[in-house]
């Protein structure tokens, strides 16, 4: 009754075509930017902003990015929190050495980097598949870490191996980086990027492009035989994907932590994408975010609740609940939908467009 | 989805946002102290004694003196798990509690150190990293809200060099002989490494670096090539598991235990009892005494665990090294607010205000005496510049029972690690744009 899209006649094959083809999803995507633009900074806590909405933007970044990846293309890759790592140390390098260079250039300049490392070490793919190419992403997530910790030339040979973001500004004296930037400025900064790439993201895995990705992923002998080429095709996914995850992990450490020790993009950093593409929803850019969501957001909350309930719980018993809780959690979602809450979501829009009538 | 799941799940987003915007409503005469802990995790055998050591001394001066300057201090443990990206949510959830704020976030992390102090020196929250990193923050020209004392890892390097060049026999000495350090992979382990670079320089020694990846459970390949390489010390900057490990290693490929050394980090009860009879010998550095015979200890064990009542831990544990030094830091951060209400007034205080209580501090053998610290405590004086103070380090022995003091208290090369600092903060203001404050402008009047 709410949903239906009688009455909504595409009248052209642009129109047909769109992203949001029904007219109520339009509206709802409009608002959700909306809300996200408007409403958030303005009823935003510093505390939800710094620590909810940028951590949760920057995840579903990288989680876009795992997402074409493992999700589109089919190629499983451990590596993430390296390419991560390489976007931080990347931007640091570039930004330290011009310092005049606007962030923005800088972000994106530090994203081919990491393309480019992303294809080098994706080029064991066209020989390797499934757990044996995720083996290869894995010793490449473990030499990316290694090298930025051996290395000291990476982070200007401080003492620690931490380095730490400059104050950087976009438009003239809008701080993002840095001590004197806004919440705001940060906040709005993040949403933007986040927004114009998962728009990129979206288009390039409803295009050519992401058919052939798709084509791999579901049969790749058959793809080769109708004339998609396993080579530009896969590396191409390793390098759009790496871009993704430089820029994500750039902006974790720039905007978000402030400053950022190799340790951070550590194999943990790696799963946790892993995890929240999965619990997502594979080969879903709206996966993306639902998974990003749910991996920071279900912590956070299991660890409130009982405060704001008023019981007063040891800090080591939330701890150890907390990480019960969560893991029973993604069991549980992977048995109830094990394609993801994305798959929860679809199932959710059919139903309503039946509702009231459930048949 | 049905209406009863739908009720539920709307039920609990409502839930957690009333939890989310509902303050403690409860704030008059007090004084808030966040309390960064891990009590899970591969390094909570060292974090919950510290954690407890740290919350007792609060309740007993809540209990003996009703608060500081008739304030009561309250508290509230936030988990980091030695976590960064926790360290920086639990101190960004916390900061802004009633009263007046976080007065001060003591983070017992050197990675979360470095993750807030951009955020607390905004929020204008000090950060009290007592003996951790960042050592070159003890140039409080460029680090306001960054306090460092009694010691840092640069001074505490010196002195273990210092106490090695007096074992055998002279600095001289230590010409050609080899120096190992194995170290914790990350900015904690990675902190001493430049004095020991320039000390090997200067003195002639050869030095070896085996770094170990946290946690620190994997080290058989370490002390392998430790027992091919056969250095004639070693020095440990571990935290958490790795020390214990490293110490069952150390005693599996026989190395010698009075020639294996450990920062004040990685000399404490959990690091040596695993290893059990064979960590006999180990000797660590400390920056604190150690043991329990001190009036605030005792006074601990009367007003927290005496008479039927419980403190955070059971009354054997209170001692040990680990909650001996949870004490003396709540000990230094209740003085400083003691010093701070003297020029702002028996009140809650913001952590500005605390700031400069903390930056007053005046640690001479008559108010630790008063405190009740004798021996416990080492005098200090923070200064505008000089935010680490005193720089002693005291070396001691693990004989199975406990630590013993083997050596008096020594003093580091304080110039050039002075130096040290301030050329390595100042490169740091350089990068972020920060004017150094001009110390001599400061009145140091009280």
């Amino acid at each position: 009754m709410l949903y239906r899209e009688t009455g909504q006649f595409k009248t052209s094959y642009i129109a047909d075509q769109a992203i949001f083809p029904i007219r109520q999803d339009r509206y709802l995507a409009a608002a959700l930017l909306v809300v996200a633009y408007v409403a958030v900074p303005i009823l935003g806590t510093e505390y939800w902003l710094l620590t909810i909405m940028i951590p949760f933007l920057v995840f579903a970044l990288a989680a876009i990015g795992l997402n074409i990846l493992t999700g589109y293309a089919g190629q499983v890759s451990l590596g993430t929190g390296g390419f991560m790592a390489v976007g931080a140390f990347a931007t640091y390098k570039i930004t330290t050495s011009f310092p005049g260079l606007n962030i923005v250039v800088v972000f994106v300049l530090a994203g081919i980097i990491t393309a480019l490392v992303g294809v080098m070490f994706g080029w064991p793919s066209l020989r390797i598949k499934g757990f044996y190419l995720a083996v290869a992403t894995l010793a490449s997530q473990f030499f990316l870490i290694w090298m930025f910790n051996k290395f000291p030339w990476f982070n200007n040979y401080t003492a620690s191996g931490v380095i730490s973001a400059p104050p950087r500004a976009v438009f003239g004296h809008f701080f993002v980086t840095g001590a004197e930037a806004n919440p705001v400025d940060k906040y709005l900064f993040v949403l933007t990027t986040v927004v114009a790439m998962a728009f990129i993201a979206k288009n390039l895995v409803r295009g050519r492009v992401g058919r052939s990705w798709m084509a791999i992923r579901d049969m790749d002998i058959a793809a080769e035989i109708i004339g998609i080429q396993p080579l530009q095709t896969k590396l191409l996914a390793f390098a759009i994907s790496s871009f993704y995850c430089g820029i994500s992990g750039a902006m974790w450490a720039f905007i978000y932590t402030g400053g950022v020790e190799a340790l951070a993009f550590d194999i943990d950093r790696s799963f946790q994408i892993l995890f929240m593409i999965i619990i997502g929803g594979l080969g879903s850019i709206l996966g993306s975010f639902l998974g990003a969501a749910f991996i920071v957001l279900v912590p956070i909350f299991l660890e409130y609740t009982p405060m704001s309930l008023g019981l007063n719980i040891p800090v080591n018993y939330i701890s150890n609940m907390q990480s019960m809780i969560f893991g029973a959690l993604i069991v549980f979602f992977l048995i109830v939908e094990p394609r993801g809450l994305a798959r929860l979501w679809q199932t959710g829009k059919e139903k309503l467009r039946m509702w009231p009538f459930p048949y | 989805m049905k209406l009863q799941k739908l009720c539920c799940v709307v039920l609990g987003v409502a839930a957690f946002g009333f939890g989310m915007a509902a303050e403690n409503a409860m704030a008059q005469n007090e004084q808030f102290i966040p309390r960064l802990v891990y009590r899970t995790g591969p390094y909570a055998p060292n974090g919950i004694p510290f954690a407890d050591g740290y919350a007792d001394y609060l309740d007993m001066i809540n209990a003996r003196d009703g608060g500081v300057g008739g304030v009561k201090i309250t508290y509230e443990e936030c988990e980091t798990n030695y976590n960064n990206d926790k360290g920086v949510e639990c101190y960004e959830r916390l900061k802004n509690h009633a009263p007046t704020g976080a007065t001060v976030v003591d983070p017992l992390s050197t990675g979360i150190t470095y993750a807030l102090i951009e955020r607390a020196t905004a929020d204008k929250i000090p950060i009290v990293s007592m003996g951790y990193g960042r050592a070159d923050a003890s140039y409080g020209a460029v680090f306001p809200y960054v306090f460092t004392y009694p010691t840092t890892y640069w001074d505490g390097a010196d002195t273990i060099i210092t106490y090695i060049a007096k074992q055998e026999g002279g600095v001289d000495k230590l010409k050609g002989k080899k120096i190992a350090l194995v170290y914790h992979d990350s900015a904690y382990g990675k902190e001493p490494i430049p004095t020991l670079d320039k000390l090997s320089a200067a003195d002639g020694f050869t030095f070896l670096k085996f770094p170990v990846s946290p946690p620190g459970i994997d080290q058989k390949a370490t002390w392998l090539q430790i027992r091919q390489q056969r250095p004639d010390y070693v020095l440990m900057w571990g935290w958490g598991v790795m020390n214990s490990t490293a110490i069952k290693e150390a005693a599996a490929v026989g190395y010698p235990m009075n020639h294996f050394i450990g920062v004040w980090w990685s000399g404490a009860e959990p690091d040596v009892v695993p290893a059990g009879d064979s960590a006999k010998g180990y000797k660590a550095a400390q920056l604190s005494g150690v043991g329990r015979n001190y009036p605030v200890i005792n006074d601990i064990l009367k007003y927290v665990y005496g008479s039927g009542k419980t403190g955070h831990t059971t009354a054997d544990k209170v001692g040990e090294v680990l909650y001996d030094r949870g004490v003396m830091n709540a000990m230094m951060d209740l003085e400083a607010l003691r010093i701070a209400q003297t020029r702002y007034g028996k009140k809650p205080l913001t952590g500005e205000q605390m700031r400069w209580g903390l930056e007053h501090l005046d640690l001479t053998p008559q108010r630790i005496a008063a405190m009740g610290g004798t021996g416990l405590l080492q005098t200090m004086k923070i200064t505008c510049a000089d935010h680490e103070g005193g720089g002693s380090v005291r070396i001691t022995q693990w004989d199975g029972k406990a630590f013993h003091p083997v050596s008096d208290w020594i003093k580091p090369h304080q110039d050039m690690i002075r130096d040290m600092y301030k050329e390595s903060a100042l490169a740091y203001a350089k990068e972020k744009n920060i004017t150094p404050r001009d110390c001599s402008q400061i009145s140091e009047a009280r």
